[in-house]
């Protein structure tokens, strides 16, 4: 269990978290939901000591973190993963050796135990095969799967993931999200996840901690989400349900075009074109389209 | 500047609390000094060559008097590289060429959160990062030194010769002559001071980069900057106090 009481950041006169309080309770997925630039990312830096907070408490499991004796905040952050926002890949590394990564600095495992964990890990975030390549070499949200593997590499206790299925396409997106959700509940573990999509609220959100300009506005868990009366998160709601119907009828479209020019063996070389406008993003060729939401734009919110 | 120095004294301290075990640091600075020595081995040798030819070439031009031995050419060539140009101008280059990579390197890491995630896994990212580069460049820059040492007065040689100035006898016999011990050792003893200020420099303006890929152009520059006039003023005060 993760509490955290009254943090506040002020960067130069902006003030970016105000007054946040909160408690997040093992075993559960805890998300931190709010549009960008509200201070997500910042406070859960805040909360793993890689910001100051200006003022205000975090205590893990009961023992006191933020200003705490070194070694006592280094014997928790051992047990902390993290995976950030741009993945935060060790670039001269393989994408195994980055996995393997913690494990030789915080365990003393061998090396064919270490390498038994990394495939395990690998396989569970689907990128077994991808052990050697370097991290420049693969896509953007096959960073992020390899940071998660990092980040749960060596067993943590506490799991802190920055935007988990930013960057990706909704079936793996999906995946990543479940994934975190089984390994939090099959370690019981506890588990920060910031996001600003409503789906990964909808599939994974135990219970939902919505900032809005550096505040805590609303906290609760998925049912009740949807009935809140806070105009600011039904804003958000509504405007990430916006995105999401915008998207299925771009995605319906485009799905009736590609239809269209399959059926004009002429244009078959045209069928190049439409993948080209999303790179990384195999979207057209999603079966469950309409269903799932993209990340792509949703930074506009 | 003096708030600058400041940091730049508690940042050498961060690098010895709560180190990591000897054998992870170990192994780091083996790979980091064959990454200094393979990446610098190419231009020191070109530039201390060329620094002996050119030595050699303008002494024999200003000691063109009869009464002065030709052999006189081969003992200037050595005392000044062995004693100034060797270990410096070795130190400059390298300054240009491994300071600005370590300042480039940590800065990179610095603003792509890698240097977060290996403070989250309770690493003391300082430590790991920059005592290893800072010890390989202690252990590497006396070889290139001594390397560089050989090559400009074999440099000097070449040009000497080729260009008929002098005869081979004669410049072996100058390059024996006199010959002072004490200049190797207060050659190397340089090198090893260098080589401290330069990696250190240099990781302490990468490592505290802030900000975007910018910054990172921004670190590099300055890091080659400050490291060349640590360099000139260390050069000063050694000199003032061993020789
Ligand atoms: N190191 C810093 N120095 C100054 N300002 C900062 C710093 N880090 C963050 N900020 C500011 O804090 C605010 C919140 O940033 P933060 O990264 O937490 O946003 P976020 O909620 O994670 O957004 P996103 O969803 O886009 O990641 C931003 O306005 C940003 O400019
Ligand atoms: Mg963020």
């Amino acid at each position: 269990m993760i509490e955290i009481h009254n943090i506040h950041k002020t960067f130069g006169d902006k003030k970016v978290l105000d007054g946040v309080s909160g408690v997040f309770e093992t075993g559960k997925t805890n998300l931190l939901l709010g549009a960008s630039g509200t201070g997500k990312s910042v406070l859960l830096k805040c909360i793993v000591g890689l910001i100051k907070p200006d003022l205000g408490s975090v205590t893990f499991d009961g023992t006191y973190f933020t200003n705490n004796k070194l070694d006592i905040r280094q014997e928790i952050r051992r047990k902390i993963g993290m995976l950030f926002q741009g993945s935060a890949l060790f670039d001269s590394m393989t994408v195994e050796q980055n996995v393997e990564f913690p494990l030789k600095m915080l365990t003393d495992m061998n090396k064919d135990e270490r390498m038994e964990r990394v495939n395990f890990c690998l396989k569970r975030v689907g990128l077994e095969g991808a052990n050697k390549k370097m991290p420049s070499e693969i896509s953007g949200g096959m960073k992020k799967r390899v940071g998660i593997a990092r980040a749960i590499a060596p067993n943590c206790t506490y799991l802190f993931c920055d935007e988990p299925n930013s960057g990706l396409d909704p079936q793996t997106a999906l995946k990543i999200d479940e994934l975190i959700k089984e390994i939090t509940e099959e370690y019981n573990i506890t588990t920060i996840i910031v996001t600003h999509d409503m789906n990964s609220v909808i599939e994974i959100g135990d219970k939902i901690f919505f900032l809005y300009e550096g505040k805590k506005l609303w906290e609760g868990t998925r049912d009740e989400i949807m009935d809140t009366d806070i105009k600011e998160l039904n804003d958000f709601i509504f405007a990430n349900r916006l995105m999401r119907d915008a998207k299925k009828v771009e995605e319906e479209e485009r799905e009736e075009e590609e239809e269209r020019l399959h059926h004009q063996p002429a244009a078959q070389e045209n069928n190049m074109a439409p993948p080209a406008d999303t790179p990384n993003e195999p979207q057209p060729q999603n079966p469950e389209g309409p269903a799932a939401t993209t990340q792509t734009g949703q930074n506009q919110v | 500047m003096l708030q600058s120095f400041g940091k730049y004294l508690l940042f050498l301290q961060s690098l010895f609390i709560r180190k990591e075990s000897t054998k992870i640091l170990f192994g780091r600075t083996i790979d980091e000094a064959i990454l200094i020595g393979i990446n610098s081995i190419f231009i020191v040798a070109i530039v201390s060559t060329f620094i002996g030819a050119v030595t050699c070439v303008q002494v024999a031009y200003n000691l063109d008097n009869a009464f002065i031995p030709r052999s006189t050419i081969g003992f200037m060539v050595r005392e000044m590289t062995i004693l100034e140009l060797a270990p410096t101008i070795t130190s400059i280059v390298l300054a240009g060429k491994v300071g600005s990579s370590i300042a480039g390197g940590l800065g990179t890491m610095q603003i792509t959160e890698q240097v977060d995630a290996l403070e989250v896994m309770g690493i003391n990212s300082a430590s790991y990062l920059v005592l290893p580069k800072v010890v390989a460049a202690i252990m590497v820059f006396p070889m290139l030194v001594i390397l560089s040492m050989f090559l400009s007065i074999l440099g000097g040689y070449l040009a000497g010769t080729i260009s008929g100035e002098l005869t081979p006898q004669e410049y072996i016999t100058g390059i024996r002559d006199g010959f002072i011990p004490y200049n190797i050792t207060f050659a190397l003893i340089k090198s090893v001071v260098f080589a401290f200020l330069i990696s250190s420099i240099s990781s302490f303006r990468g490592y505290n980069t802030r900000g975007g890929a910018l910054e990172v152009g921004a670190a590099s520059t300055s890091a080659v900057t400050s490291s060349v006039i640590a360099i000139l003023i260390g050069d000063f005060v050694l000199a003032y106090v061993l020789l």
